[in-house]
């Protein structure tokens, strides 16, 4: 059984078919790619995912368990976490709180002990500080751990939405375009950093990327959308030789 | 760093402290004039408001126009429980029983306040705010109360229509308010609950809940995406927010003779008073809220000298201040100033 | 029966007294951007200048009226300059809003010095006794027909600038996407001033009728029913035209009927709680519309 099994998605937008009849498995500890041409729906197929859209019609089934509906913050605790395209941290929080936001569903103390520093406080606090410090030197950020995260460089912003993301401790982890605006020696490094997680942490990754190089670079098989619509779906080599992707990519 | 935070917190209340007991010895002295002693337990309440007041628009990032209501209810309750109870317990335990009562009932009216009014954004939770301080200052304003044998009497239209026997007692008299509340607060008290204050606000912001409040300001969908449940955490920090509101009631209420739900005392003009504190004193900066409270409060009240034209000059400072820190040249005159300093001394000024 | 009609026509009244009003805070917020909380003292200064020219120099009430505008306009158009331009790019709304307080501490505290703050007693500036009905039972002042029409016509002249007029149609731009409107040629600062100007104006015409109504003004007189404009332009929709004169004159009859019928002291209670009561059912106001965040 694949991790991630949708099926029959669907989304209309006024009498705009967005997503249309989306299919897709992403087997456990696979890295997927979704391409397509700018406003192709693969965003909005993101969307539908995380529970920020509503499907008018299909079925998304996380480890064999139905999460159609499911609003966000439950399809997280589901066991999904993702990056965006345009990036989104807590800007004013230091990159450390970023990630401990993230990891707020594990460790756990009281309200009361928040307000009056009570009980497990201190011993809790320890927990985050080591987890999130221990994620950020995955992602070598361990130096800018009280940096304000809007105060990172562009590539570094993007590794911490990833660690925090990771932070949630997600069975499937949604990229939307992570290498988008890097240079090349940025994206080689981030593409390290995919592989990393991937074979530390076992987990499986979705990604949303225009950068052919790092697709077909890491990424297994692929999915192209086209217009809301399935243009090919299969292993990445065949896939983007295939004459009506490049089509689709390039124009006539 | 997480050392350097604490000694951070835990200098903001050896600077109150040293403040206190700074204006303990000149009152001692007698170097105070009556009318400058009279100034020092409001310039607390203020600064305990601007703390709350802070939480919701630093903290959380909602704009509150609506904070004096909070104050209001918090004082009213607490007057109406100290005076019931006046004869019958003694001060050390009426007036943290009051406190407790003041901070509850506020923090209640937070909560079923916040129902409604976090459901809205911006502007429209600002103008929400407001028209619930309002509310509740006419209401309170407009409300009859006494008991006699037959208990409890409420009216809004006169003190006649009470229906009271001859032995009733009046509790609140429409807008003449609340009078005879004992005045258990003073200038220590009011220290203590604002070092409380300080105490609950930065804890708050250094904790698991804390971070999930501020974490829905930054970025509500990313909030959201990582699993945070946005409804429950803003509810907290307006709730929060408000039991502070309430405990400077508490103290307003038990300072003075005479309990009025004026405007001049809770209309909205007081809530924006108290926005212009947390403003100036820095969004989010718990201590900065504390001292430009203070200054601001005592500022005008000490140029009275200069009579008609204090509030001129506060109105321009306001507006220079304002325009000095936020507008985007003099920013950059003030960073490109700064980075001349930076370059003399060899600092690096990139850390949060 | 007649007294509750009469207790309407004043309701209506005092509703386009609040409905010019928030006009102006409509457009400004509309196209600014910004909550002007000094917006509601321009009708104090607008009051001022009409009392000044009317009754200390004698003038003629609608030169008065004329040259309240002039005023009016001079210093939103200087305020907007001064003390909002150099924020707006600042990225803090929260910045434009104190530095508005600051403004409307500032125009107060003008006028306390200039004025005092005892109450000047106003004369109407509509002389006109006005009309009786119904063999003597009901009478309608002139202040009171002059209000009403007075703000229709407003609202049908805004609506025709905005519609039909260049700079109208730059200003629905800006409203809509000032990046955009940039772009496509509009000078944005020229419409943003323009805004300021026409609302200031419009709330010295409120000046004008307000304290003809309520002839007593105080360097406080604007800041109530500025805020209630507010309320006003938020309970129709903030952002537009018609809805600020539905909403206007909606709060004007409740608030009136309220203040007849429930309780004097609790017609402002009223009067915020059906605020409070439309935004949870509509929370974008009676004609808003609802702009979602992309994700």
């Amino acid at each position: 059984m694949a991790l991630l099994e949708v099926d029959n998605l669907s989304i209309m937008f006024g009498g705009l078919r967005a997503v249309d009849d989306f299919n897709l498995r992403v087997e456990k500890g696979e890295l997927y790619g979704l391409i397509g041409p700018n406003g192709a729906g693969k965003t909005t197929v993101f969307n539908l995912l995380t529970g920020v859209y509503k499907p008018n019609e299909g079925v998304i089934r996380l480890d064999g368990v139905d999460i159609t509906g499911h609003k966000t913050v439950e399809i997280n605790h589901d066991g999904i976490a993702r990056t965006f395209q345009n990036i989104r941290l807590f800007q004013d929080m230091s990159v450390i709180d970023n990630v401990k936001v993230g990891l707020q569903n594990q460790y756990h103390y009281s309200t009361a002990a928040s307000i009056f520093h009570l009980g497990s406080y201190k011993k809790v606090e320890k927990e985050y500080d080591d987890a999130a410090m221990e994620l950020l030197s995955v992602f070598g950020l361990e130096n800018e751990r009280d940096y304000k995260a809007s105060n990172l460089p562009y590539g570094q912003q993007r590794k911490l939405e990833i660690a925090r993301a990771m932070a949630t401790k997600p069975k499937l982890l949604l990229l939307d375009e992570p290498a988008a605006g890097m240079n090349p020696n940025e994206t080689g490094e981030l593409m390290k950093t995919i592989e990393l997680i991937r074979s530390k942490f076992g987990i499986t990754i979705l990604l949303i990327e225009h950068d052919m190089k790092l697709v077909s670079g890491i990424c297994e098989e692929v999915t192209v959308l086209n217009f809301g619509r399935i243009l090919k779906q299969g292993k990445t080599r065949e896939v983007l030789q295939d004459p009506e992707v490049v089509k689709a990519y390039i124009g006539e | 760093m997480k050392k350097k935070k604490l000694s951070r917190q835990t200098w903001t209340y050896i600077v109150v402290l040293i403040v206190y007991a700074v204006v303990e010895i000149f009152e001692y002295a007698g170097l105070l004039s009556s009318h400058l002693t009279g100034l020092l337990v409001p310039a607390t309440y203020y600064a305990i408001v601007a703390v709350g007041l802070n939480i919701c628009v630093g903290i959380l990032g909602e704009l509150s126009l609506g904070h004096a209501g909070f104050m209001c209810v918090g004082a009213f309750s607490s007057s109406l429980f100290s005076i019931l109870t006046e004869n019958s317990l003694p001060t050390a335990i009426r007036f943290p029983l009051a406190m407790v009562i003041g901070i509850a009932v506020a923090a209640l009216f937070g909560f079923l306040i916040g129902i409604p009014v976090l459901r809205l954004n911006g502007d429209y939770l600002a103008i929400v705010t407001l028209a619930f301080g309002e509310i509740i200052k006419n209401i309170l304003n407009s409300l009859y109360l006494g008991y006699d044998s037959n208990g409890l009497h409420a009216s809004f239209t006169s003190q006649m229509d009470l229906g009271m026997e001859a032995d009733g007692t009046m509790l609140m008299n429409g807008p003449m308010g609340i009078s005879g509340t004992p005045r258990d607060a003073n200038f220590t008290v009011a220290v203590v609950m604002l070092l409380i204050a300080l105490f609950v606000a930065q804890n708050l912001i250094n904790s698991r809940d804390g971070r999930a409040i501020m974490s829905i300001r930054d970025n509500r969908i990313a909030a959201e995406s990582v699993g945070i449940n946005i409804t429950k955490y803003k509810m907290l920090g307006f709730v929060v927010s408000a039991a502070i509101a309430g405990a400077a009631g508490v103290l307003f209420s038990h300072s003075i003779s005479t309990l009025q739900a004026g405007s001049q005392y809770f209309g909205y003009n007081i809530s924006i008073l108290i926005l212009v504190y947390v403003v100036l004193g820095g969004i989010g900066n718990i201590s900065g809220s504390v001292i430009a409270a203070a200054v601001l409060y005592l500022l005008p009240e000490l140029l009275r000298a200069l009579s008609s034209y204090r509030m001129l000059i506060y109105s321009i400072v306001l507006i220079v201040v304002m325009l000095f820190n936020w507008a985007p040249a003099a920013r950059n005159w003030r960073n490109r100033v700064l980075a001349s300093i930076r370059a003399k001394f060899g600092k690096k000024g990139a850390k949060a | 029966m007649l007294s509750f009609l009469n207790y309407l026509i004043s309701g209506i009244s005092l509703g386009s007294i609040y409905a010019i009003i928030a006009l102006g805070y409509t457009m400004v917020y509309g196209i600014a951007k910004m909550l002007n909380f000094a917006h509601g003292d321009f009708i104090m200064v607008g009051g001022y200048a009409i009392f000044t020219c009317m009754i200390t120099l004698g003038m003629n009430p609608f030169v008065s009226i004329l040259i309240a505008m002039a005023v009016c306009l001079v210093i939103g158009v200087t305020t907007e300059k001064v003390a909002y331009k150099p924020l707006r790019e600042a990225g803090s709304p929260l910045a434009v809003l104190i530095t508005a307080i600051g403004v409307s501490y500032l125009l107060e505290n003008l006028a306390l010095l200039i004025f005092g703050s005892n109450p000047k007693s106003f004369t109407s500036v509509v002389s006109w006794s006005g009309i009786t009905l119904a063999g003597g039972q009901l009478h309608i002042q002139g202040v009171t027909i002059v209000t009403i029409l007075v703000s229709l016509a407003v609202l049908v002249v805004l609506q025709w600038f905005v519609h039909k007029t260049k700079e109208g149609q730059a200003m629905l731009a800006v409203a809509q996407d000032r990046g955009a409107a940039t772009l496509m040629g509009i000078n944005v600062n020229h419409t943003i001033s323009l805004t300021f100007a026409i609302g200031s104006a419009l709330a010295a015409i409120a000046g004008a009728l307000l304290c003809s109504a309520y002839p007593t003004l105080t360097p406080y007189t604007g800041a109530m029913p500025g805020i209630k404009a507010f309320v006003a332009a938020v309970l129709g929709g903030i952002g537009s035209i018609p809805g600020a004169m539905i909403g206007g004159i909606v709060l004007g009859i409740i608030e009136i009927l309220a203040r007849t019928y429930i309780s004097s002291q609790l017609s402002d209670a009223i009067v915020f709680g059906i605020l409070v009561v439309v935004l949870l059912v509509k929370p974008t106001g009676i004609l808003g519309k609802n702009i979602q965040e992309k994700v």
